[in-house]
């Protein structure tokens, strides 16, 4: 039996719903040596700011039960050195690549971003990172907020005619409304979760792990978090949902689908097993076939309950 | 860079809570140079969740060696595994040792505690005659590797703090009182150094006030160790530097403390 992995986000068709999430991902390089990178449905890049950032002090990351923190802070080389250097990269493997972006103090920095980035051609889709809890300093969210969600999504429609992915936080009384506002404002999909932000403490010195006191968590440890913000706002939407948070193999990778996903990121699992997107990738293939399912599509939202 | 599954030849307490385990892996060990590290995913669940990075402690023929201290969950968990076992790692990673130039030249090296671990595969390769090492420990029952490095550096000191054994003292103490009477010009000594922070500062100062040439190994918290998050950074003279990729090995001029 041949199964259909494709899926439509957007503009974009992707040849397998497997993407590889923000930050954790590098600019793709840094995997090549572990696996066949034309194989991954998308990746999206590690965020870019307009000017370089340094991010946060270290340490800056530390393990916590079943996951981990980090307070990286964006650091990227900004987007003058992106385009040169890591770009080209990139735009040679062929598959769709996702620019993360996010602004540091004034939104308006997205418009300038975008802009620039319409000339690009290889830059096949956007992501708004709009939800980044390590940014000091701040002291709320784009996307801690209906209202401001919308108009920074909205003011980003108006001007470019790429696919555009807003990424949300889970740090947030109702993801769903959230969701709805970018939506709304002419998002073409969503990406759930960011991190949930958190801290530890190291009891013998009395001190915070990280030197930012206070950073996200990552992994297995917040997926039953992400799976019910999925399946929340997949009850609200009709867009698209990317879903991702703590995925480590094929049967967490599936509990998105099923709750509502059209296509997923792995995240903190590429630290532990790099190879592990492209695993994913056959093991869904494996249950479809199992499960005599034609189209990973109809997986997307099929939930079993009785209400 | 290598994602493999080694088999576990042994992995035995050494003394205390220093452990020593032999790996067979021909494919690594080729590619390997000293100072460079493993990423090893010590158990196979979620506990611990991320890999632990450990210096490539020695190479002899298709076997890898790691020269380990159980300080936690990790490395605990890393001690139960037997022989026979299979051990996923990644590597090798980072730069290592930069000996090109040591060959004919006064080497010194200094490690502290468990960071004597990447410099017995740094002295097997350094082929200069004029080899020194200082190993530092808290106290004459943690002493590592004096017999293995006896094998390729004639002149070997130990420096404990409690004063059981060798000078008393700090191992820098002990460094600072060489070079204080070292007859050889500046430019004729090399210095490479590996142990606990405090230690690699005072060698870095030590290096800075006598103008010497230095390396440092250095050890960060490790999200990824491939260079993908930027978790391990440290200040340095050209920006923030991964440990994972542009070192764990960083010229002691370039390092910001
Ligand atoms: C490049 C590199 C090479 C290393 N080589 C060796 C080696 O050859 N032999 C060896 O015994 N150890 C080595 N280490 C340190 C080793 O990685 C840590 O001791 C280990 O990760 C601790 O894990 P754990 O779960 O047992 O301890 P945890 O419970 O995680 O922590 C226990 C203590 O260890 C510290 N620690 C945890 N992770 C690290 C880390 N990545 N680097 C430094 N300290 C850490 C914690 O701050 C804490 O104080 C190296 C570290 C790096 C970065
Ligand atoms: C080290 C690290 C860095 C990250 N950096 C970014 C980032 O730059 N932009 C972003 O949108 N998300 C970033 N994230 C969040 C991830 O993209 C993802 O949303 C989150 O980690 C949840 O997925 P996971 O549990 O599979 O890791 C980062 C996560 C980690 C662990
Ligand atoms: S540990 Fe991830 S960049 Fe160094």
């Amino acid at each position: 039996m041949k199964v259909n992995l494709s899926v439509k986000i957007g503009k974009l068709k992707l040849n397998n719903p497997v993407m590889v999430a923000s930050g954790t991902f590098g600019y793709a390089e840094e995997f090549k040596d572990f696996i066949n990178l034309k194989k991954l449905g998308a990746i999206v890049t590690k965020t870019i700011t307009l000017s370089p950032r340094r991010g946060n002090p270290p340490a800056r990351t530390c393990e916590t039960p079943s996951g981990m923190l980090n307070s990286i802070g964006l650091e990227n080389p900004g987007l003058e050195a992106f385009l040169k250097d890591k770009l080209p990269f990139l735009e040679k493997l062929g598959i769709p690549i996702i620019m993360s972006i996010a602004s540091e103090e004034d939104p308006r920095e997205f418009i300038e971003l975008v802009k620039r980035l319409n000339r690009y051609k290889a830059v096949s889709g956007l992501e708004l990172n709009i939800s980044c809890p390590n940014v000091m300093g701040q002291e709320s969210l784009i996307s801690q907020d209906c209202q401001a969600t919308y108009s920074i999504v909205k003011s980003i429609r108006r001007i470019t005619a790429k696919t555009l992915i807003t990424k949300l936080s889970p740090n947030v009384t109702r993801i769903s409304d959230i969701a709805k506002a970018a939506q709304e404002a002419g998002s073409d999909c969503v990406a759930l979760i960011n991190t949930l932000s958190g801290m530890s403490i190291n009891a013998e010195k009395q001190s915070p792990r990280l030197a930012a006191v206070v950073g996200g968590v990552s992994g297995p440890a917040i997926r039953p978090v992400a799976l019910k913000m999925v399946w929340e706002a997949y009850n609200k939407i009709n867009i698209p949902i990317i879903g991702m948070g703590g995925i480590i193999d094929t049967s967490s990778a599936l509990e998105f689908f099923i709750a509502g996903a059209s296509a997923i990121s792995i995240g903190t699992a590429n630290f532990i097993n790099p190879r592990v997107s492209v695993e994913i990738i056959s093991g869904l293939g494996g249950y479809l076939k199992r499960k005599k399912i034609k189209d990973i599509r109809s997986l997307t939202g099929s939930l079993i309950y009785e209400s | 860079m290598l994602q493999i599954k080694v088999k576990i030849i042994s992995n035995k307490r050494l003394k205390g809570n220093y452990w020593h385990c032999v790996l067979s892996a021909p494919s690594l060990a080729r590619a390997s140079r000293p100072g460079q590290f493993l990423n090893v995913r010590v158990s196979d669940g979620l506990k611990p969740f991320l890999r632990r990075p450990f210096s490539i402690h020695n190479v002899c023929g298709g076997r890898l060696e790691i020269l380990y201290e159980v300080v936690g969950g990790g490395t605990r968990n890393f001690s139960c595994r037997k022989s026979g076992d299979h051990l996923d790692l990644i590597g090798p990673l980072g730069k290592g040792f930069d000996y090109r130039y040591a060959q004919n030249k006064r080497v010194i090296l200094i490690g502290g505690g468990i960071g004597v671990a990447p410099l017995l595969f740094l002295s097997r390769a350094i082929k200069s005659m004029d080899k020194l090492i200082l190993i530092g420990a808290r106290t004459k029952g943690q002493i590592l590797c004096e017999k293995e490095f006896k094998n390729f550096i004639s002149d070997v000191k130990i420096s404990t703090d409690d004063g059981s054994r060798g000078f008393s003292g700090r191992v820098t103490d002990l460094l600072k009182n060489l070079i204080s009477i070292e007859p050889r010009s500046k430019k004729e000594i090399q210095l490479y150094a590996c142990g606990p922070k405090p230690m690699l500062k005072e060698v870095c100062n030590i290096a800075k006030a006598h103008n010497l040439q230095a390396q440092v190994s250095l050890e960060e918290h490790m999200g990824c160790g491939i260079g993908a998050c930027l978790g391990c950074v440290v200040k340095t003279k050209n920006g923030l530097r991964r440990v994972c990729k542009e070192g764990p090995v960083f010229d002691a001029q370039e390092l910001i403390w």
